[in-house]
């Protein structure tokens, strides 16, 4: 294994294509999974607004997109890349996919986090004359900030670890060059490097997290 | 007493669950006048807190009315039953402070509900800091907080959108004896100052003794009595009222066939009252069969003859009563009498 300019410039590369697809991806998963989260919290039966027969639709259609595996949701998905970007390979066309596996996901973590509100505080909130918004914007989301943000790293780490297997479907990044090098070429060497890099981006993730976790966090004196 | 400010008329409320329907309330009804501190007490389980969510309608009733100032809760819109709630404050056990803002931020909360100006909402809310003695704690965090400065800032919380009734849910039952005293005073005080009517949830009779006006008995989904406090507690009309304001006191106690002692007055105990002690002391009730007291030049003499509780245990512990504080005794048959 040598470490030219040509490699690292590889490297470089990848971790361009990696952060790229993870922050798109981890963006759009919020956009469409907080508001599903919140949904599935507020319309359960002991909701703020409950709409039973919604929540367990909604349920059902998360579970269903949650169990298909990554890679097979990925080429199920490509043909739309395709047409929504015009490519099925490249970095760009792994964020649909991604997007899609990611959002049921976020989803659930969104409404574990959710959950965790004590019901007192919420029903404090509607004795004051709350609406159902005020009670998430000023209620829900303030007060399970911490573990939104907690939920927050979990997420990115998991769309970071299924960004490495759009390696196989030509997705670039740091996964794609540990397949390319380490499972097709058997260079060892290369294939260590572009995993250690990952550990230290998962790292760094989690840790980012919890550090901004920790310190928005009022309940701790 | 003045006009009610809250009817509530023949009030029902069901639950149901997976084990068939469940009847939390059975046709309630009440007046609540304005001004008044209006006490609810009950066992736990006797649907109280049911009814005290029905008042703003955190509950909704499946049966009856609740009217505030002249108006059917039923008949509101989303939207005008939001603003009635902003007239009832409500206070619980739990306190329910949301946990990631600051004391002040938290009694600004029902303010900025209703889209008071910043500037407006944090000067009303400094101003109840002070009301309840918090004002040095405005940046201070709930979990920084004791349970009674807790609850304090929810009473302020609760006053933010001067309410004219507040709703207390068994708000100090969380706080120790002293803590409770002083939330009550400071609800008093309120009640006094600031002529908010307030309505009591609680289980413990010291907390109505204390600040109510008038008190309703719940028990099993229904009123059992209701009237002044002083009128209920001299003479409780309804089993649950005689249980939870005489307490053990009034449970049966058998006599049938038990020991019987007569008590010799010689004199020396006569400035002492020797059966209330008796009965205060073992806590054991007696019988009393017969008495003649003669004033002998100004010393009481005579006997008494007394009947012990039919328990073993119980009777023991009124003649070792006697016999430590030294008023002689003999047991009696009855054919002495």
């Amino acid at each position: 294994m040598t470490f030219d300019i040509s490699t690292l410039k590889m490297l470089g590369t990848g971790i361009w294509e990696t952060f790229y697809m993870v922050l798109l991806s981890s963006l759009f998963a919020y956009i469409i999974g907080l508001p599903l989260g919140i949904i599935l919290v507020t319309t359960d039966s002991d909701g703020i607004h409950p709409v039973p027969w919604l929540q367990k639709i909604l349920g059902t259609v998360i579970n269903l997109l949650r169990s298909v595996p990554f890679l097979i949701l990925l080429f199920i998905v490509l043909p739309l890349s395709k047409m929504v970007i015009g490519t099925r390979i490249g970095s760009p066309a792994m964020v649909i996919p991604l997007t899609i596996a990611a959002g049921p996901y976020v989803a659930r973590v969104v409404e574990s986090s959710l959950r965790e509100i004590d019901a007192g505080v919420i029903e404090a909130a509607k004795s004051m004359g709350a609406s159902d918004w005020q009670i998430i914007w000023k209620v829900l989301l303030p007060e399970c900030r911490p573990s939104l943000l907690v939920g927050g790293a979990l997420a990115v780490t998991t769309i970071l670890s299924y960004s490495a297997m759009a390696g196989f479907v030509g997705g670039g990044g740091v996964g794609a060059i540990a397949i390319n090098y380490g499972y097709y070429r058997y260079e060892a060497g290369l294939m260590w490097v572009s995993v250690v890099l990952l550990v230290v981006m998962v790292q760094i993730i989690q840790e980012v997290g919890m550090r901004f976790s920790r310190k928005g966090d009022k309940r701790i004196r | 007493m003045e006009q009610p400010i809250i009817q509530i008329e023949h009030l029902g409320k069901e639950f149901q669950t997976t084990e068939g329907t469940v009847r939390a309330l059975n046709d309630i009804n009440l007046e609540i006048c304005q001004g008044e501190i209006f006490g609810i007490i009950g066992l736990s389980g006797a649907g109280k807190s049911t009814l005290v969510r029905c008042v703003n309608y955190l509950e909704v009733p499946t049966e009856g009315d609740v009217i505030f100032e002249g108006r059917p809760l039923r008949n509101m819109s989303p939207a005008e039953l939001r603003k009635a709630r902003q007239s009832m404050g409500m206070i619980f056990q739990q306190f329910n402070l949301l946990a990631q803002r600051n004391v002040l931020r938290n009694v600004c909360f029902p303010l900025e509900l209703v889209g008071t100006p910043k500037a407006e909402a944090k000067a009303r809310a400094m101003e109840l800091l002070k009301t309840v003695g918090l004002e040095d704690r405005a940046g201070a965090y709930p979990a920084q907080l004791s349970g009674g400065q807790k609850q304090r800032v929810a009473i302020a919380r609760a006053l933010a959108t001067n309410p004219k009734v507040i709703l207390c849910d068994e708000a100090t039952s969380a706080l120790d004896p002293n803590t409770t005293k002083s939330i009550l005073g400071l609800l008093k005080e309120i009640n006094q100052t600031m002529g908010v009517t307030i309505i009591v949830i609680t289980h413990e009779m010291a907390v109505i003794e204390a600040i109510c006006d008038r008190v309703a008995i719940i028990d099993q989904s229904r009123i059992a009595e209701f009237g002044k406090v002083s009128e209920i507690f001299s003479e409780p009309k309804s089993k649950i009222g005689r249980q939870l304001i005489l307490g053990d006191a009034a449970r049966q106690v058998k006599f049938g066939g038990s020991r019987q002692i007569r008590i010799i007055f010689d004199g020396r105990e006569s400035g002492e009252p020797v059966i209330s002690n008796l009965v205060l002391a073992c806590k054991v009730p007696v019988n009393i069969m017969y008495a003649q007291t003669r004033d002998v030049g100004g010393t009481a003499m005579g006997q008494m003859i007394i009947q012990l509780p039919e328990d073993e245990t119980e009777a023991n512990r009124a003649l070792r009563y006697l016999e430590t504080v030294k008023i002689p005794y003999e047991e009696v048959s009855e054919h002495d009498i």
